[in-house]
């Protein structure tokens, strides 16, 4: 996010001209109007607002958001959205990707822009599939899948986005899905986090790989299988009769019940989006015998690579005057005159 | 030119016109660092110089072996100098292993001066020297001129109670100081150099302004056997004015700047480490001042697209490698193509494929600048032929980014990066800038249309934070004016032919090809590009002087070329192209002009010399 005078929007204001060309039910639309809800919230300005895409179905956001786009190469939106950013800091960055492109092709990038820190939103959509070359299997699909290049289901395990986020060194790091009515809150944290927040979003591709999330985003039963979590406020999740709790002997985390309400009672932890051991055992926390954790991981913000840029260019820069004639003429010179060279 | 260094006949000692000193030495030996102070005093005894650093791709190579040996060639003389001489006519070699590298190019009567102290057993065998050459005879056909330069410079450095290893360290400087005295030069400003350079540890530098000093008495007092006569060459006729000596990749640097303040237009450079095209980042990475911000990217592919991301921007993005690299950066190219927007992309060539020759210099990588992605993908392609040429080349780049929304590829090699030369100091006064307006408002009545050509077929460049301006683009087909996506076969037939007119025609905005030496017209004309610019340019004249009806014609314009290229050309009966590589410009001249181009091609590692040259004129004159 950018200290910038809010602008009043509509969420109309942020929808383009172009026809939208994913697939009829693809989670890429809820996910496109979450962002477009939410822009005007933010008081964004379309003028100074870029969006950054690589390749994929989800890399064809930008042409639906009416501000600056750029959709670029495989994986390498957040190369391209360094640059952007070095060059004009007052612009807000928004950087959408998938699990292939930012976590195979691109997953360098993804690393490195994390580790700097450039002041931007990622928006990773997670469909555990690449859609847009019909169906194989990618870097986040569960061991066994099948697809056309995995006809007796994939052997490799899943890479976590999360956890190789929090590892690369990311200071913000949160999680949603696409018809997620939380998912503008989630959006709006990662957009008041100055640095990079990484957001990734589980998104159903209903043509490759469907529904493939329903064991905790169907809407029966969501209580019992998401965790939202909230700053200050304690783990708990299925009408607050479960909870987080420390495991002190095993230094893991385990699901504790919560009778009568008492979470102290039972242990359950405070959410401390600064904690960074929180952090990491709640990127690596297993859906299953646990719930799924949503919302805001992990928010402590570090100053921002951009910032850590100017800096040092304006510290070196400081007294010097930029005389090209003067630096050209630099260093040992010798000057010919009619009676011959002298220094 | 029949040298008089090593004629102990010569009852006279007359001065040849140039001289050709190579020192070679252990990788350890600090042989780059004299050769360089040896060209900056060359340049301030008034001589035309050229060098040619020679050093192996292992930083600190096993001691004493052949392949840890590190050169520098340089020729300076009175008269113009055009290359780093053939052969050298003084071999420095500090050890074994640089005599058996070096001496096969020694000219026959030449003088090899050896450090007798390094001989020993040991390094012999690291050599394969099964006897010492110095004492079997093997080198009669050369004057030999050894003695312990090692002892002489332990002696030297004696008062102050360095270590044996520190002040073997300063054997270099001895034999520099040794060097200065056969050519008659002022010590005064090493002296100097030495004394900024060891500024904060005051006995080294008088340890080492010592070994300088007991070098060049050594020279004014020691019995050399009457080998070796003080020569004096004086200064070649020059235009007065302000000089400094300049690597190739310094001037990159440089032009590279000035091209951005004539553009009136901040700098980004995106780079990633690599031989030898990392020198262009370290000299930029100084000078933030001049509005240039530098990002050293986690790999090439990061690197192109950041500065893509900053021409987006709209400030001037460049990017630099080397052969691999810019093959990692290719699909990126294609993209600035796709987006019209302005990058220049330097490509500093080394011998390839793959790895290949980190260290050493080849022009094998122009297939690659003007043929290499996918798609058609037309980017210009300039080429510098010197190390002072390529500040001129770097603006022209520059120039064309910026005036036609495209990616430019400015082509130099190791040779050039590396290798040092006079430069008068140019005025930036008179240089012509080329300022650009970025689109403030709709461009056509109530619509933006990206996409829209003017007269040149160059669509507005608009900067995000523009007011009312928002607009995509990316990798994906774009409708003609409008910009959005669009896959339909007219208008990517339209879109395709638009890019190839709009490269095609910076062909407008260039010089007519010139004939650098000779008629535009005769016998036979020898085209080159690139480095070779020095040795083809020596080889004609020494053909002409022999009354050879040639002309030598050195392109710098690779992509598109000059406009009367192809008529010029048809003008002589015979074309003959030299080039590092197995023939690459010369297909192209064919493939353009439909003219019988003939390749003289070399792929060693090292650049031509002006006898091959002149040989393969000799041969297609016969």
């Amino acid at each position: 996010m950018n200290a910038i005078t809010p602008i009043t929007t509509t969420l109309k204001d942020w929808e383009t001209d172009q026809e939208v060309r994913w697939c009829p039910g693809c989670g890429d639309y809820a996910i496109l109007k979450a962002v477009q809800r939410t822009l005007p919230e933010l008081g964004a300005d379309p003028a100074n607002t870029v969006f950054v895409s690589g390749i994929g179905c989800s890399s064809r956001f930008p042409y639906y958001v009416e501000s600056y786009g750029f959709h670029t190469i495989h994986g390498r939106a957040p190369a391209f959205a360094t640059g952007i950013k070095l060059a004009n800091p007052q612009l807000d960055v928004w950087l959408v990707t998938g699990d292939g492109d930012g976590m195979s092709i691109g997953g360098n990038h993804t690393m490195h822009v994390l580790r700097r820190n450039l002041d931007c939103q990622i928006l990773l959509f997670n469909n555990e599939i690449y859609g847009l070359t019909k169906g194989q299997y990618s870097p986040t699909s569960r061991q066994g899948t099948t697809s056309p290049t995995t006809p007796l289901g994939s052997v490799d395990r899943p890479a976590s986005p999360c956890a190789f986020a929090l590892g690369a060194g990311a200071r913000f790091i949160a999680r949603g899905f696409d018809v997620s009515k939380e998912l503008p809150n989630v959006l709006k944290a990662a957009y008041h986090h100055k640095g990079a927040a990484f957001v990734e979003i589980f998104q159903n591709c209903i043509v490759y790989n469907k529904d493939v999330f329903n064991d905790f985003a169907a809407p029966k039963g969501a209580e019992d299988r998401q965790l939202w979590l909230a700053n200050g406020e304690p783990m708990l999740f299925a009408k607050g009769t479960q909870g987080i709790a420390l495991d002190t002997e095993k230094l893991t985390l385990k699901v504790v019940d919560v009778i009568d309400g008492d979470w102290q009672a039972a242990g359950v932890i405070v959410h401390d989006v600064t904690n960074r051991s929180i952090a990491h055992m709640l990127v690596e926390m297993p859906f299953g015998p646990f719930p799924m954790a949503l919302g805001v991981l992990y928010d402590d913000p570090r100053p921002t690579f951009e910032a850590a840029v100017m800096a040092e260019r304006e510290k070196a820069a400081a007294g010097k005057e930029p005389n090209l004639a003067k630096l050209l003429a630099k260093g040992q010179t010798w000057t010919v005159t009619e009676g011959g060279p002298e220094l | 030119m029949a040298t008089q260094l090593a004629d102990p006949e010569a009852k006279s000692t007359v001065a040849p016109e140039a001289v050709v000193v190579r020192f070679a030495g252990d990788s350890g030996d600090g042989m780059q660092l004299t050769g360089g102070q040896f060209t900056l005093s060359s340049a301030l005894a008034g001589n035309d110089f050229a060098t040619f650093p020679d050093f192996p791709a292992e930083i600190r190579a096993p001691q004493g072996t052949l392949f840890g040996v590190s050169a520098f060639q340089i020729n300076f003389g009175s008269t113009s100098i055009d290359t780093a001489g053939d052969a050298p006519d003084v071999l420095v070699a500090m050890n074994p292993a640089a005599l058996k590298t070096n001496v096969g190019a020694l000219k026959p009567g030449g003088l090899i001066i050896a450090d007798t102290g390094e001989f020993t057993k040991r390094n012999l065998e690291k050599a394969k020297y099964d006897v010492s050459p110095l004492e079997d005879g093997s080198l009669a056909k050369w004057q030999v001129l050894a003695f312990d330069i090692s002892a002489l410079t332990l002696e030297s450095v004696k008062p102050f109670g360095l270590g044996n290893k520190e002040a073997l360290r300063c054997k270099n400087m001895w034999t520099l100081g040794l060097a200065l005295w056969m050519f008659d030069r002022d010590r005064a400003p090493l002296i100097d150099w030495l004394n900024a350079k060891f500024a904060k540890n005051k006995v080294l530098a008088d340890a080492n302004v010592a070994a300088l000093n007991a070098g060049h008495a050594y020279g004014e007092t020691a019995e050399l056997g009457g080998h070796v006569k003080k020569l004096h060459l004086g200064p070649v006729p020059t235009p007065a004015g302000l000089y400094r000596t300049i690597t190739g990749a310094d001037a990159v640097a440089l032009g590279l700047v000035a091209g951005a303040q004539l553009a009136h237009l901040p700098m980004f450079f995106g780079g990633y480490p690599i031989t030898p095209a990392s020198s262009i980042l370290h000299a930029l990475v100084r000078l933030k001042e001049f509005g240039v911000t530098t990002f050293q990217a986690e790999d090439e592919i990061a690197a192109i697209c950041a500065a893509i991301g900053a021409s987006y921007a709209g400030q001037l993005g460049v990017t630099s490698s080397s052969g691999p690299g810019i093959a990692l950066k290719g699909e990126a190219m294609g993209l600035a193509v796709m987006t019209e927007l302005p990058l220049v992309i330097v490509n500093s060539q080394r011998g390839g494929p793959s790895t290949g020759l980190p260290t050493k210099t080849e022009q094998s990588d122009l297939y690659q600048a003007v043929y290499g992605r996918n798609g058609d993908a037309p980017i210009p392609v300039v080429s510098a032929r010197s190390p002072s040429d390529a500040f001129e080349c770097a603006i022209e780049a520059c120039r064309i980014a910026v005036q036609y929304m495209t990616p430019v590829i400015l082509l130099t090699d190791g040779y050039i990066a590396n290798a040092a030369e006079p430069w008068q100091v140019p005025d930036p006064a008179t240089f012509k800038e080329f300022p650009v307006t970025f689109l403030a408002e709709k461009n056509a009545g109530d619509t933006l249309l990206p996409y829209k050509r003017d007269g040149k077929g160059t669509r507005p460049w608009i900067k995000p934070g523009t007011p009312g301006l928002m607009h995509r683009i990316g990798g994906i087909e774009k409708a003609v004016d409008t910009g959005h996506l669009d896959y339909s076969p007219a208008n990517h037939q339209a879109q395709t032919d638009a890019r190839k007119a709009k490269v095609d025609g910076i062909a407008q905005s260039i010089p007519d090809q010139d004939v650098c030496l000779g008629a535009p017209g005769g016998k036979l004309a020898v085209v080159g590009w690139g480095s070779t610019y020095g040795p083809i340019h020596q080889a004609v004249g020494r053909a002409r002087a022999k009354g050879m009806d040639v002309s030598h014609i050195h392109v710098r314009h690779i992509w598109p070329m000059p406009q009367n290229l192809g008529e010029l050309l048809k003008g002589y009966d015979k074309v003959l192209v030299p080039e590092m590589n197995t023939g690459q410009f010369k297909t192209v001249l064919r493939d353009q002009f439909l003219v019988d181009a003939r390749p003289l091609t070399k792929t060693s590692g090292q650049p031509f010399t002006i006898a091959e040259i002149e040989a393969a004129i000799e041969g297609a004159l016969a």
